[in-house]
């Protein structure tokens, strides 16, 4: 209960430094629209302006501060105006709508669960292998731990060029791009994972005369869950990552990330805040889908805390 | 074909020496535990070379090794001009400041338990957030040039620097919290003797995957405007001119950046924290 009161706290206070750089960030284009609209402004010509800092015209002009949380196209929209456009774009457009974010979202969530499947999938294999072979772990090991220094999401333009020019588009190339994402993640938690049984207990099933496959599926997969979860959790957010990043560089029509692109073309700001809201919802949603069914399965399993 | 041929005998060998050398008695000594994966490597470029060649896979599909090296070794003065647009003016300018706000943040909330309980959930889910999104925004605000750059770069690093130092701080326990209050330490003293120490491993943890985010930030910022200058604007147009062994070349430079930079905060993490037992080994 404690807890709930310090999170909204913090919440507030960001949403109050919110508002309140509003005001400095935007001064300047609400004063240009009043003085053409009629009114007095304090230095009058936008060139004197242009030569003071925002807090003083704030200081000089306080009628303005009212319309700088108001204004059309602002640089920094006040929290209020993200929450109507996100409420218009999701519940007010029709699902199939070009303009509606569930749209956009569903197309750029379908490339990231495709891709996370994948990757996840792939990580899992890679990841036994690396536990049973010695030859695998000793050469893939070490390259799959200096891949995760390497910014992986520098290849996602050309991933997709590339596939292009092979006859692969739609959902597969941004698939791609989030499976690599997430692929080395869960390469190295599983790993992690598989290897947490200590010697008691593997020893304890070499007295059973376990061979090595019942030790796999009755002591190193269970024991290697709450690693896999954790890494699960880091790799949807990637894949998410790569899903919007896999967008950006085809001029895509449709997806959170060409939502962003097309926002920061026409100076949409509104439009780029509430779809990076929309990403920040998903992904929200996603880890904590994860976190109930870690929970739950973890619960069945008698291993949670 | 017969390179076909030669890539599958290649392939062979490599993977019958690493055999050889993972079963073999020496397999824990350092050297072989450095040469397996760099045999497993050259293989790999081996490989690739030789199924390009013999499959005739076009340029704009996949380029080979040599020729992305020959584009590597030709090109070092455009690519030392990207890696300082993008890496030092643009990801290391953002990461410092980045890292440096959210220690002296993290260190200004931890005198309220309050407050970090509060900042604590928030961080943990700012930080699983698609925060490279914020780059068009940022690109708007700051213009074209590094600035926009460092500032994604800071906004990035900043929520999983922030949680990790919050995280490492409330690590002492109460005992030796108490001793050092049995000491008549003040809270400074015991901030610099006690905690700060103690917090070490988890402020390089989050100095560490900061690494990569910075990078990552500093190249995608770039896809949503940049001056001609710069790793993901050379990624980008050269994408759009099919000129893959530039995008090769330059992705090799942001690879070598990445480890680099990781390594370097990694030595630096072991000089500082030798005596944590993660670091003993």
């Amino acid at each position: 209960m404690k807890n709930i009161l310090a999170v909204l706290t913090v919440v507030a206070a960001i949403i109050a430094f919110w508002y309140a750089a509003c005001v400095p960030m935007n001064i300047k284009g609400v004063l240009d629209q009043a003085e053409r609209a009629g009114a007095t402004v304090t230095p009058a010509t936008a060139k004197e302006r242009r030569d003071m800092g925002s807090f003083g015209l704030v200081a000089t002009n306080t009628f303005a501060i009212a319309d700088t949380w108001a204004q059309d196209r602002p640089r920094l929209p006040a929290p209020h105006q993200v929450a109507v456009e996100l409420w218009k774009t999701t519940v007010e457009k029709k699902i199939t709508s070009k303009r509606s974010l569930i749209y956009h979202g569903q197309v750029t969530l379908s490339a990231t669960l495709l891709g996370f499947a994948i990757g996840t999938g792939l990580g899992i294999l890679l990841a036994v292998g690396i536990v049973h072979s010695k030859v695998m772990d000793m050469s893939v090991m070490p390259w799959a731990i200096v891949s995760q220094t390497i910014p992986i999401i520098a290849l996602a333009p050309m991933i997709i060029v590339v596939l292009y020019s092979i006859g692969v588009q739609g959902i597969l190339p941004k698939a791609i791009i989030s499976a690599y994402l997430s692929f080395f993640p869960v390469v190295v938690g599983m790993v992690k994972g598989l290897r947490s049984p200590d010697h008691m207990q593997l020893d304890l099933l070499k007295t059973y005369n376990a061979s090595t496959s019942q030790g796999f599926w009755k002591l190193r997969l269970p024991s290697s869950l709450p690693y896999l979860f954790a890494s699960l959790k880091i790799g949807i957010a990637a894949s998410l990552v790569g899903a919007i990043v896999g967008e950006l560089p085809t001029g895509a029509v449709a997806g959170l990330g060409a939502r962003l692109l097309a926002g920061s073309y026409y100076g949409q700001t509104v439009q780029i805040w509430s779809a990076l809201f929309a990403a920040a919802i998903l992904a929200a949603l996603l880890v904590a889908l994860l976190g109930l069914i870690e929970r739950l399965v973890l619960k069945r399993m008698g291993m949670s805390a | 074909m017969i390179e076909v041929l030669f890539a599958v005998i290649a392939w062979l060998v490599g993977w019958w020496i690493n055999s050889r050398l993972a079963n073999s008695p020496a397999a824990k000594t350092r050297p072989v535990k450095l040469a397996v994966p760099l045999i497993f490597g050259v293989t790999i470029l081996i490989v690739w070379e030789l199924l390009v060649r013999g499959l005739e896979v076009s340029m704009v599909i996949l380029p080979a090794p040599t020729v992305i090296a020959e584009r590597f070794a030709t090109s070092i003065p455009i690519l030392w001009q990207d890696f300082a647009q993008t890496f030092i003016k643009g990801a290391l300018s953002g990461y410092l400041m980045g890292c440096i706000a959210a220690l002296a943040m993290a260190v200004a909330v931890d005198r309220s338990d309050f407050l970090r309980r509060g900042l604590l959930p928030v961080g943990n889910f700012v930080a699983a957030l698609p925060i490279v999104g914020t780059a068009p925004i940022l690109v708007m605000w700051f213009g074209f040039d590094w600035q926009s750059k460092a500032a994604v770069v800071v906004v990035m690093v900043f929520f999983p620097m922030l949680v990790n130092t919050v995280a490492g701080l409330s690590e002492t326990s109460a005992m030796q919290r108490d001793l050092m209050r049995t000491y008549a330490a003040s809270y400074w003293q015991s901030f610099f003797k006690l905690r700060l120490p103690a917090a070490l491993p988890f402020i390089f943890n989050g100095l560490k995957i900061s690494t990569t985010l910075a990078l990552v930030g500093a190249i995608v910022a770039e896809f949503f405007g940049s001056p001609t200058v710069g790793m993901g604007f050379r990624i980008s147009t050269s994408v759009g001119q099919l000129a893959l062994d530039m995008v090769w070349a330059e992705i090799l430079v942001a690879a070598l950046a990445g480890s680099a930079f990781y390594g370097v905060i990694a030595l630096i993490e072991k000089s500082l924290t030798f005596w944590h037992p993660s670091q003993r080994g």
